[in-house]
């Protein structure tokens, strides 16, 4: 029971119902469980577990609760929950996974506490509980004409053994999933409430600010902060280090500059003055690389290297030397930031019996692991809150920002934020890895594909997925991965390695269309029906029914194959996620720069839980999507990224953007399955295949417009 | 350290700081109005847009020891309840994503529709160009902004 009255209801978030119908409720119901709670005046709280990054699963995870609760929307109220594993599992924004692993037990959470509430009701009337129905959080008995509000019954109903097992409803009866819902937070971003981890503040709070190391493969050697701590406000210089003697981390630890420089002071002014006055001497230690250095290494690979055979299908040299026609290409894309637009930072006050981290965190388990590891405190001395996050793409996976407020605090016995400027944030490292891949394929001579190959590298992995499309479609096909060393981190970014090889993929496809003489969406979906019919191998990772459905809704829904005079028109089609996404691009040429007129979306992530939200993940993707394929790259000197803020690095703006983007979601009532990512991959290659419609020209290489001859290649106005 | 006398959303506030302190962190650190963000520091990303009088001014650029007795308007300052046609029209049109740069574009917008009560599509594109959304919700804020223009008039 809650002070004050009300029903705390425990749920287990991830319970593995497994089908729509009667569920068994697991036994650990009360034990491990998040909660939702009903006040006596019928508001219903409900308690958002997973890392909000603008994924807008704070409005859509309790939008499923609420729906199985049979609850009106207005009567919601939705809270962030803190990090707590007694309660939730995976507590984790990523992999675009929160309401496709959520989705049974947020309905069971409702549908739980829904059977609990007419129980109570049912009691209270002597009346069978078959004979009452729920509507907008009340209970009614028809045959009588009774009806009683949640809160009037919450207080019983919490008293009241779990039930066995619970209805779910039948989709067709859903009232708030499949209906648009503002963002909960919305009121409040549009006001300039704080709600981000760089607005967190608490009495005697001090703020620290980092310094890293210059370049990748240096460390720090001296440091004379004499100066610096006579400056005003500032109370401490402290060396801190992340990765000591013995300690190994999780892989959410990925850091280059374990050892950092921090500064501690009152403003955060006074703190960047202070940093900027520090006088560091650096030692190398390992190879300072260049951006040469990685492309050279890469073609290596790519020309001469062995790489692990990941699928073999068939013989491809033996198709390849009986070929009418032969089509390789090989394309490549650099080291990227994530760039969220709130840098890093993050709250920590530690004492000598706990620590308490406030701040934007994807994987707040790890960091709290990693904390506890590090300061030698329990696992249940260490708490780690939730704020909203000013963006994720991946970069806030590696909680190194929170384990350094953590480090900085203890060593200065004091309350700390860490706060990164965008300088530090864009050199720090954990970047979209550098990748390149070339493809080859043989067709016959009745045009059809008889052989395919993939061979990628890039740094600290490849970007293939060997058992995703074309793989299944063609009866000989090789995947050959390889993986390149450096110093420099990398890691996850929105859309891993499908972030690229989509693009690569789609616009290798392409071509190999037009080496065909096929139109590009046919091409495609011959390969699909190859792939239904008579699949090639048992370990293709999607449903070519389902990748086939959403290529031929965007070519009906764009009219593919109308002419329209100054529209270039390109296709692409991926899966990634669980989801499918077939894009076409129609390009323009004004003020002699291309820009995209439209987009056309269509995507199959099973049931869409808050319609416009979904649409604006998926337009927010397609325009991250052009913008790193058009304009993102980090490149290095001596180890040294050469942009270090929004001046040298460009990202899309507003001008760049596309004038419309219209999507289309399939309706099949299958389980939701991934959208915050899935829109990003293929629009890279849609984007080049119009490009090439325009000009003739194919582009291999990211950012595009890095490409030497990309502005001579753009036609005229039309 | 300077004493400074401002104002700040209609009121009289004083502060001491460094002269060279930029309102960005006088705002944030001094003022405790936290919706001007920081995104870039060196006038880029226009996450920290406020107001000097009608103009639209990127905050981390601005020293504290400029601003003198011009009248200081930040996203909290917009309107008392959130019922600017801006901020209404950004609900509308659920605009945000992570919601960080939304402050800094509907300051921005505020002061373009004071200077163009009816923009056209490319003076909105234009006129936005300076604010940077990661999340790429670039087409909603041209739309918020066309209803905002529109419920304005």
């Amino acid at each position: 029971m809650l002070a004050g009255g009300g029903f705390m209801l425990g749920f287990n978030w991830q319970a593995g119902a497994t089908a729509v119908g009667l569920n068994e409720v697991p036994e650990d119901f009360y034990a491990i469980n998040a909660f939702l709670k009903i006040a006596k005046d019928g508001t219903v709280t409900i308690m958002s577990p997973n890392p909000e990054i603008g994924q807008n699963v704070k409005t859509s995870m309790p939008m499923i609760v609420a729906e199985e609760l049979d609850v009106s929307w207005d009567q919601v109220k939705v809270k962030q929950a803190g990090l707590d594993t007694e309660k939730y599992t995976r507590q984790l924004a990523g992999g675009s996974q929160s309401i496709r692993l959520g989705w049974k037990s947020l309905r069971m959470a409702g549908a739980t506490a829904r059977r609990m509430l007419i129980q109570a009701a049912a009691n209270r009337w002597g009346t069978p509980v078959s004979e009452l129905s729920t509507e907008n959080g009340r209970i009614m008995h028809a045959r009588t004409g009774r009806s009683v509000s949640y809160g009037d019954v919450a207080e019983d109903a919490s008293a009241l053994q779990i039930p066995e097992e619970v209805l779910l409803k039948d989709p067709a009866d859903f009232k708030i999933i499949g209906t648009s819902r503002k963002n909960v937070d919305g009121s409040h971003i549009v006001q300039g409430k704080p709600l981000f981890g760089l607005d967190y503040k608490k009495e005697g709070m001090l703020t620290a600010m980092i310094v890293h190391p210059p370049a990748f493969g240096m460390k720090l050697k001296s440091i004379d902060d004499a100066a610096v701590r006579a400056m005003p406000g500032i109370s401490d210089v402290v060396i801190i280090n992340a990765k000591p003697e013995g300690f190994s981390g999780t892989w959410s630890d990925t850091n280059a500059f374990p050892e950092l420089v921090a500064v501690v002071g009152e403003t955060t002014w006074q703190v960047l003055k202070a940093k900027r006055a520090l006088e560091i001497e650096w030692e190398t230690t390992s190879p300072l690389e260049n951006s040469e250095d990685h492309e050279k290494g890469m073609q290596e690979h790519i020309d001469a290297g062995e790489g692990a055979k990941d699928r073999v299908d068939g013989d491809t040299a033996a198709a390849f030397s009986s070929a009418a026609k032969i089509v390789e290409s090989t394309y490549t894309a650099p080291l990227v930031p994530h760039n969220t637009m709130e840098p890093m930072n993050f709250f920590a006050d530690v004492t000598a019996e706990k620590a308490e981290l406030v701040g934007p965190i994807q994987t707040p388990e790890n960091l709290r692991t990693t904390v506890s590891n590090l300061l030698g405190l329990p696992q249940d001395k260490v708490s780690v809150a939730l704020t909203r996050m000013g963006g994720g793409f991946g970069r806030r996976l590696y909680g190194n920002f929170g384990v350094e407020a953590a480090l900085i605090s203890k060593a200065v016995q004091a309350p700390v934020k860490v706060v990164y400027t965008r300088e530090d944030d864009m050199t720090q490292g954990t970047y979209r890895p550098a990748y390149k891949v070339k493809y080859r394929a043989a067709l016959d001579e009745d045009n059809t594909l008889i052989a395919f190959e993939v061979k990628g590298t890039g740094i600290h992995g490849s970007p293939v997925f060997s058992n995703r499309y074309p793989a299944g479609t063609v009866d000989n096909y090789l995947a050959e991965n390889l993986r390149m060393d450096s110093n420099i981190s990398t890691g996850a970014w929105r859309a891993p390695r499908s972030n690229f090889i989509a693009g690569a993929e789609q616009a290798f496809l392409d071509e190999v269309a037009e080496a065909a003489g096929k139109d590009p969406i046919e091409f495609r979906l011959e390969l699909f029906r190859r792939a239904m019919s008579n699949p090639v191998g048992d370990e293709n990772d999607y449903d070519p029914a389902r990748y086939a459905g959403v290529l031929e809704l965007v070519r009906d829904k764009s009219n593919w194959g109308e002419e329209m005079p100054g529209v270039y028109r390109g296709v692409s089609a991926y899966y990634c996620h669980n989801s499918y996404v077939a894009q076409v691009v129609d390009l323009v040429v004004e003020n002699n720069l291309p820009r995209v007129k439209k987009v056309w979306c269509a995507v199959d992530c099973g049931i869409v839980v808050n319609p416009d939200a979904a649409l604006n993940q998926v337009e927010g993707g397609i325009v991250d999507g052009i913008g790193h394929a058009m304009y993102g790259a980090l490149s290095f000197k001596d180890g040294a990224p050469e942009q270090n803020n929004f001046h040298s690095y460009r990202l899309i703006r507003n001008m760049e953007a596309p004038k419309e983007i219209e999507t289309f979601f399939v309706d099949n009532g299958i389980d939701p399955t991934g959208l915050g990512e899935p829109s990003l991959p293929p629009i890279s290659g849609a984007l080049a295949n119009a490009f090439a419609k325009a000009t003739g020209k194919r582009l291999y290489t990211q950012p595009f417009t890095g490409i030497p001859d990309f502005f001579d290649i753009i036609p005229a106005s039309g | 350290m300077a004493n400074y006398t401002l104002r700040i959303n209609g009121e009289l506030r004083q502060v001491d700081a460094d002269p060279d302190t930029p309102m960005l962190w006088v705002l944030r650190d001094h003022i405790n109005l936290v919706g001007t963000k920081f995104g870039c520091g060196v006038g880029q990303c226009g996450a920290c847009t406020i107001h000097l009088g009608d103009v639209a001014v990127r905050s981390c650029s601005v020293p504290v020891s400029s601003v003198g007795d011009q009248q200081v308007t930040t996203i909290e300052g917009l309107s008392s309840d959130g019922s600017h046609p801006l901020q209404q029209a950004w609900i509308e049109h659920d605009v945000p994503q992570c919601g960080y740069c939304q402050a800094g574009q509907i300051m921005n917008a505020a002061a373009l529709l004071k200077q163009n009560p009816d923009p056209s599509d490319s003076d909105i594109e234009q006129g936005m160009n300076g604010n940077i959304c990661r999340c790429g919700t670039y087409v909603r804020i041209r739309a918020a902004i066309k209803t905002a223009a529109e419920t304005s008039r």
